[in-house]
């Protein structure tokens, strides 16, 4: 039967030694995907090249923010300025309010050998130091009051215009009185870095200090503090609402209007603009619940539920790529449609839900406009204690910081920027390195 | 147990909602971004002298903002002071009536002078009121109508000025600067050109006059900036031959990179500013809840504190900074005031 069937062609095919090639567009085809390549390319090199940019302009202006002038001299504390009458026994209030930027005014008038009677002069002294030096001082003497009399050697900050001079931030070439540094101070400036008392030093303050008027003194403290109890608080809030509300639309609801309703409402406030959370959150949570103002408590909750439609969608997703054959398998063994999630289900889908909360996170860690109308745009000058006092955020601080109009807030606020990068570069590290770990292929 | 779980959860919502209307412990502080430089100086050399008190909380937010916030009622969760760069209105006096805020104290802190000024690498500038006028006025007199503002360079507003294309940055609406702008420049330039008589031949309602005259052109040639000095500045930097308005301040900060115009012939300095003889200033104020006075720990004293001539008199931080001090009687008064309990 199957030998009737021999193919006639097989002798024509033997005859014609080159078969007619039929035109396949082998070279358009060729071609558009060339084409393709090059505009994939090309769109990527243009990303690159604005992310170059970015952390370009932001690097260069910023990286000096990290060392800070710093001033090193033997300093007198003298009795005669912080306590003429000798009444500290009697009132320890004397030594909280004694003039101490006098005391440091005098060491470097002393350094610089500028008399004690040329007032100009001492105005000029004065305007180079940092008025932080009063509370430093004052901290070092009534910690131990037995300095007082004594001349200890101090390393203090420099005011933050001689900052800017000395890293050559003020164009000195401009006529002297457009300048916030006179040609005496910058002249003393140089005897001071060539004896070694003006030097830059690891600028610690950036990170622990509290919001400033002074940029020299001024620091992400207050900031980072307020942005990790928020976090923290986003993280403890929407992790569970959001992976509990998914895990029931997507195996426990029925599939009907509402639901549908339900999805299709959670899908757009994941794209509502972030204020419109701000106005939820002081109608809500400040005016009717009555959370102090610019708490870090309220901020919480405000990116909490600007968050949480990310996460719903993110955790949806991941519940969904888990394949159901696991599910059938489960429920073909036996076990309960809860055990089915809990133990089967949930741990697959673990991976994507961490990556959507990180990425949640790492979104409301970059908000600003929410927390403008709760009063998170505040000067805060205090370390918060709890959540419930008053602070502000990374991004805040960096909006602060760039509409100062002192010359050294400008690297100051790429400083911040950078410090705001590093956090979210670390968070998405993270998002990363649990999806490694944790993944799972079939 | 599932039962107790249960109630646990109840009760944690329930703590989390009801009765958090704490005590207070440090002022809370919101309104004009002009204020605030000035407000963070006081707050935190407050907080620095006083270890006894938190360092006040100073939002920014604007002045019209502030005050809204700050007529929300009488409370630990509402404002303590509102910081503004005009006085309070009437609408706002009464918007805070009804909300309960009865007696206000009004604490005058000095004066702001508002400058104008271009690249630091251009020429000497001197400008009338009038100039400002006839280069920013939607509409101007010519031969006798008024028309559309047809002027394209400064030169042809003035024949000393720049031959460049008129380009002004100007505060946007919701800033009190602008006000102080409409007064002092465009309606006084109205005014001077004689705009104003042929404006009034045309409309007979005084407010709308006034409108007319200080109706700024929509061509592009004016700029409004709703935000902060910084982008004025960047805004000229990329200009060089634009013109923007400053507090007193923000350009001495940066007087290296920018030239002062003067007005009528007058250099913007807290001198001249404070004889009244530069046009161009308007005063600074803060608004107290007297209710809480004696409430909220601190807010008594910070008042004082800044009213003091340490911080607020002529060789004072902020005098430094940029504030331009009330005249000697001036302060007494306005001490004299709070003291005293005076209310609006």
């Amino acid at each position: 039967m199957s030998q009737v069937s021999t193919s006639p062609s097989m002798a024509t095919l033997g005859v014609s030694a080159k078969p007619e090639r039929r035109d396949i567009g082998l070279r358009r085809r060729y071609a558009a995907e060339r084409r393709f390549r090059l505009f994939g390319m090309a769109a990527i090199a243009f990303g690159l090249l604005f992310l170059f940019l970015l952390l370009f302009s932001v690097v260069s202006k910023g990286y000096t923010a990290f060392q800070q002038s710093m001033i090193t001299i033997p300093v007198e504390f003298s009795e005669q300025v912080i306590d003429k009458n000798n009444e500290r026994a009697t009132n320890p209030q004397k030594l909280v309010s004694a003039n101490y930027p006098v005391v440091a005014r005098n060491a470097l008038a002393k350094v610089l050998g500028v008399a004690e009677d040329d007032r100009a002069g001492l105005k000029a002294v004065n305007g180079m130091i940092s008025d932080s030096v009063r509370t430093q001082f004052r901290d070092m003497v009534v910690a131990n009051p037995a300095i007082i009399g004594t001349t200890q050697t101090v390393t203090f900050l420099a005011h933050g215009d001689l900052d800017s001079a000395f890293k050559g931030q003020i164009d000195l070439s401009v006529a002297e009185n457009n300048r916030k540094i006179s040609d005496k101070q910058v002249g003393w400036m140089n005897t001071l870095v060539e004896s070694g008392a003006l030097s830059k030093h690891f600028n610690t303050g950036l990170f622990v200090n509290g919001a400033s008027s002074r940029p020299e003194a001024a620091g992400l403290g207050v900031a980072v503090v307020g942005s990790l109890y928020m976090m923290l608080i986003v993280l403890v809030l929407s992790l569970p609402i959001g992976v509990a509300a998914s895990i029931y639309l997507e195996e426990f609801a029925p599939k009907n209007r509402f639901t549908d309703l339900i999805e299709v409402n959670i899908n757009n406030l994941a794209a509502v603009p972030s204020i419109v959370y701000g106005l939820l959150g002081l109608a809500v949570f400040v005016n009717f619940a009555g959370f102090p103002r610019s708490a870090a408590l309220v901020g919480g909750l405000v990116l909490t539920l600007m968050t949480l439609p990310t996460i719903i969608i993110a955790t949806r997703a991941a519940l969904k790529a888990v394949p159901p054959s696991i599910r059938s398998a489960a429920l073909g063994l036996g076990a309960s449609k809860m055990q089915t999630v809990f133990h089967h289900v949930l741990p697959l889908a673990m991976p994507g839900i961490l990556t959507g909360t990180i990425i949640g996170l790492a979104h409301a860690l970059g908000e600003t406009a929410p927390l403008l109308l709760i009063g998170m745009v505040a000067f805060v000058a205090d370390i918060p204690g709890t959540p419930l006092d008053p602070s502000t955020a990374l991004p805040v601080q960096i909006y602060m910081w760039a509409n100062e109009a002192e010359r050294a807030f400008v690297e100051r606020t790429s400083g911040a920027i950078m410090v705001l990068l590093i956090f979210l570069i670390l968070m998405n590290v993270g998002a990363i390195l649990l999806r490694r770990r944790f993944e799972r292929r079939w | 147990m599932k039962s107790l779980k249960l109630t646990l959860a109840a009760l944690v919502a329930s703590a989390a909602f009801a009765g958090v209307a704490v005590a207070r412990d440090q002022v809370q502080i919101a309104g004009s971004s002009t204020v605030l430089p000035y407000a963070k100086i006081v707050a935190e050399t407050f907080g620095e002298t006083f270890p006894d008190f938190k360092t006040p909380i100073v939002e920014s937010g604007g002045t019209g903002g502030g005050l809204k916030e700050f007529c929300k009622g009488v409370g630990p969760e509402t404002l303590d002071i509102a910081n503004a760069s005009r006085a309070m209105k009437d609408s706002e006096i009464e918007a805070c009536k009804a909300a309960g805020v009865t007696e206000i104290q009004e604490v005058k802190i000095g004066y702001d002078g508002i400058v104008f000024a271009t690249d630091a690498g251009n020429a000497d500038l001197k400008l009338e009121p009038k100039d400002l006028y006839l280069a920013l006025a939607a509409e101007i007199v010519v031969d006798g109508k008024l028309v559309a503002n047809p002027n394209k360079k400064w030169s042809e507003v003035n024949k000393d000025l720049p031959d460049a294309e008129i380009a002004a940055y100007i505060p946007g609406e919701k800033h009190g600067t602008r006000e102080v702008f409409d007064e002092k420049m465009l309606a006084a330039g109205c005014k001077a050109t004689g705009a104003l008589d042929v404006i009034k031949a045309a409309v007979a309602d005084e407010k709308e006059q006034h409108a007319k005259c200080i109706a700024v052109r929509k061509d592009g040639l004016a700029v409004d900036i709703d935000g902060d000095y910084t982008e004025t500045l960047a805004r000229i930097a990329a200009n060089k031959t634009g013109l923007g308005v400053f507090g007193l301040s923000f350009y001495e900060n940066n007087a290296d990179k920018l030239k002062v115009a003067t007005v009528s012939g007058i250099v913007p300095s807290t001198e001249t500013i404070a004889s009244g003889e530069y046009p161009v200033s308007r005063p600074l104020f803060f608004y107290v809840k007297k209710a809480h006075l004696g409430v909220i720990p601190g807010l008594k004293e910070y008042v004082e504190f800044f009213t003091s001539d340490d911080m607020i008199g002529p060789d004072s931080p902020l005098a430094e900074y940029g504030l331009v001090p009330a005249p000697d009687a001036e302060r007494e008064e306005v001490r004299k005031a709070f003291v005293d309990g005076k209310i609006m």
